[in-house]
């Protein structure tokens, strides 16, 4: 067994115990941190797939500035543990084998499609290093107006909020 | 064994980590003593004083009665929090100074060819903003873990703080990044090299001034270090974040902060003072002997001290620290060592005037109320750095335009 293949299960794993944990945990900031867990466990799989700029960008944007907000948030509203309801019948005998389906449904049609064969033979095919001049060499050329639009598209987010933030006043 | 033979790089990580590790724990544990030292000696007081000649057991000492001191759980915390947030802390402030090259890319130790990094990433400074952007859940998890309004209010400011100033602090790097065109700390580091007139080193200080006032005002707010001290201002909120941490919990956080400082140090020496580059000229060979001399000195100096100024067990403890350095100045005068030692010498010496001026500010100037804080943060350094920025950004793209005609 190769050196990635094994850090990919122990990501994996710490990406799938994080995510449970987040749906079960009842304290609000538990749930916060494990999806911190998650971030990150997927940060260190797009490094194993050789995605540096994207696990980087992955840390630093979503768990080092939105998770943050999100835990200063319910540390200042003091959020109080979740209350546990009964599961409604509908989720009960509906809902959880539905899911399970779906997720037997998925695994089995990935194993199958192209990308999963290519995987599972291990061909080098997706291991290709993006480095971080190219990928902004496609950004800022290939794709400049996407882009631009996008940032565009985030300040008038930002603007948006400032706007119904101040209504008051 | 089979595994290890086809991994060497993981053998050689290892080894350098332990050296790092063992090294970084001294430093931290001797920063306390050089700070509380300076300090003194600018307020004129004499500082640690008793525990060997002049104080120098006194982190041994301190280490000692952290360890055994009775280890403190509030009833009503979240002890799994509790006792994740300093390990969080310590960890991700360590993890940083594996990525920070000490030498040039490749020295040969014992003939065997090598890096003065743990780890050379190559995008090495994205990788380090990454680690340190998480560094904010250790205090923020304290504060809220403890279950104390004290420690409650010190975590918000702290985290408050934090996400404000590392904006700039991050902004205030892109002119160098800008200027070098790389992420890479060794690539940073070697586009420095070469000399206006022959003698004043090209270091990115001289181009990026105003980026690394930006930076470092901004680096002691984000290592919450005096004036920017406010998560634990003594007198509004007892300790802040740590009010409810006792024995090797609170050394933890306090290993923390030292090595965060190391660490912000560190990377100013790689961005704006030329890393491992010495500020003199190459052709002046004689200067690969300042290493050996310097300590030689101190070892002249010290033997006159433990002579002339030391009575009973000081003596004897002194003449061990002179026999150590004169160890070390002669160890510096072999030929095999001689080259190795270059680099690490210069970025220490660079790293330890950062730390002095970080000791300094901490002795001199008082506490900012939390208003001033946020305002001097968001509407003065913010704008400085971004005009910074869009000045070196128009600085490398006008020679582009001009050329295009």
């Amino acid at each position: 067994m190769s050196l990635p293949f094994i850090l990919f299960f122990v990501f994996a794993f710490f990406a799938v115990v994080g995510a449970i944990l987040l749906i079960v945990a009842r304290e609000p900031i538990h749930s916060a941190l494990a999806l911190i867990m998650v971030m990150v466990a997927l940060a260190a799989l797009y490094l194993l797939l050789g995605a540096e700029f994207v696990a980087a960008v992955q840390i630093i944007v979503y768990a080092g500035a939105i998770m943050v907000l999100f835990v200063f948030v319910i540390m200042l509203l003091n959020a109080g543990v979740e209350e546990r309801t009964n599961w409604s019948k509908l989720a009960k005998y509906a809902g959880l084998p539905l899911g399970v389906f779906l997720l037997f449904e998925l695994t089995h049609w990935i194993a199958r499609s192209a990308v999963g064969k290519s995987i599972a033979n291990g061909s080098e095919a997706t291991n290709a290093a993006v480095s971080t001049r190219a990928l902004s060499e496609m950004l800022f050329r290939k794709y400049l107006f996407p882009f631009e639009a996008t940032s565009i598209l985030i300040l008038i987010a930002i603007l948006g909020a400032l706007v119904l933030a101040k209504r008051d006043e | 064994m089979e595994f290890i033979a086809q991994h060497p790089v993981l053998v050689a990580s290892l080894v350098k980590i332990v050296v790092l590790l063992v090294i970084l724990m001294t430093i931290l544990a001797y920063l306390s003593w050089f700070e509380r030292k300076i300090i003194a000696h600018i307020q004129s007081r004499w500082g640690p004083y008793y525990v060997g000649a002049h104080g120098l057991l006194q982190p041994l000492a301190d280490g000692i009665k952290f360890l055994f001191k009775e280890d403190l759980t509030p009833p009503a915390s979240d002890k799994l929090l509790y006792i994740l947030a300093p390990f969080l802390a310590l960890t991700l402030a360590m993890t940083t100074l594996a990525l920070i090259p000490f030498g040039p890319a490749t020295v040969s130790i014992f003939g065997h060819q090598t890096h003065l990094v743990v780890a050379n990433v190559d995008i090495g400074l994205l990788f380090l903003f990454a680690i340190t952007s998480l560094g904010v859940y250790g205090v923020a998890l304290a504060g809220w873990s403890s279950n104390s309004k004290y420690s409650l209010l010190g975590g918000l400011r702290s985290s408050a703080q934090m996400i404000s100033y590392e904006v700039s602090l991050t902004l205030s790097v892109v002119g160098v990044l800008l200027l070098a065109g790389t992420f890479n700390f060794n690539e940073l580091v070697t586009s420095q090299q070469g000399y206006y007139f022959h003698f004043i080193p090209r270091w990115r200080i001289g181009p990026q001034f105003i980026g690394f006032l930006c930076y470092f005002t901004a680096a002691i707010a984000e290592t919450n270090r005096a004036p920017f001290d406010l998560p634990e201002g003594e007198q509004e909120l007892v300790g802040g974040f740590h009010t409810e941490y006792s024995s090797f919990k609170f050394a933890m956080f306090f290993m923390a902060e030292y090595a965060n400082m190391v660490t912000v140090s560190c990377l100013a020496t790689i961005l704006f003072l030329g890393g491992w580059l010495s500020p003199f000229p190459e052709r002046w060979t004689f200067m690969q002997y300042l290493p050996a001399v310097s300590l030689l000195a101190l070892a002249v100096y010290l033997a006159y001290d433990t002579a002339v100024n030391m009575r009973g067990i000081a003596r004897f403890q002194l003449a061990v620290v002179t026999v150590l350095a004169g160890g070390l100045g002669f160890l510096c005068l072999l030929p095999g060592v001689m080259p190795v030692i270059q680099g690490p010498f210069w970025f220490t010496f660079k790293m330890g005037l950062l730390l002095f001026f970080y000791v300094w500010t901490r002795s001199t100037l008082p506490r900012l109320r939390y208003d001033q804080l946020m305002s001097f943060g968001w509407k003065l350094l913010l704008p400085v750095s971004l005009l910074n920025l869009v000045m070196t950004a128009l600085y490398v793209i006008f020679p582009l335009l001009v050329k295009r005609g």
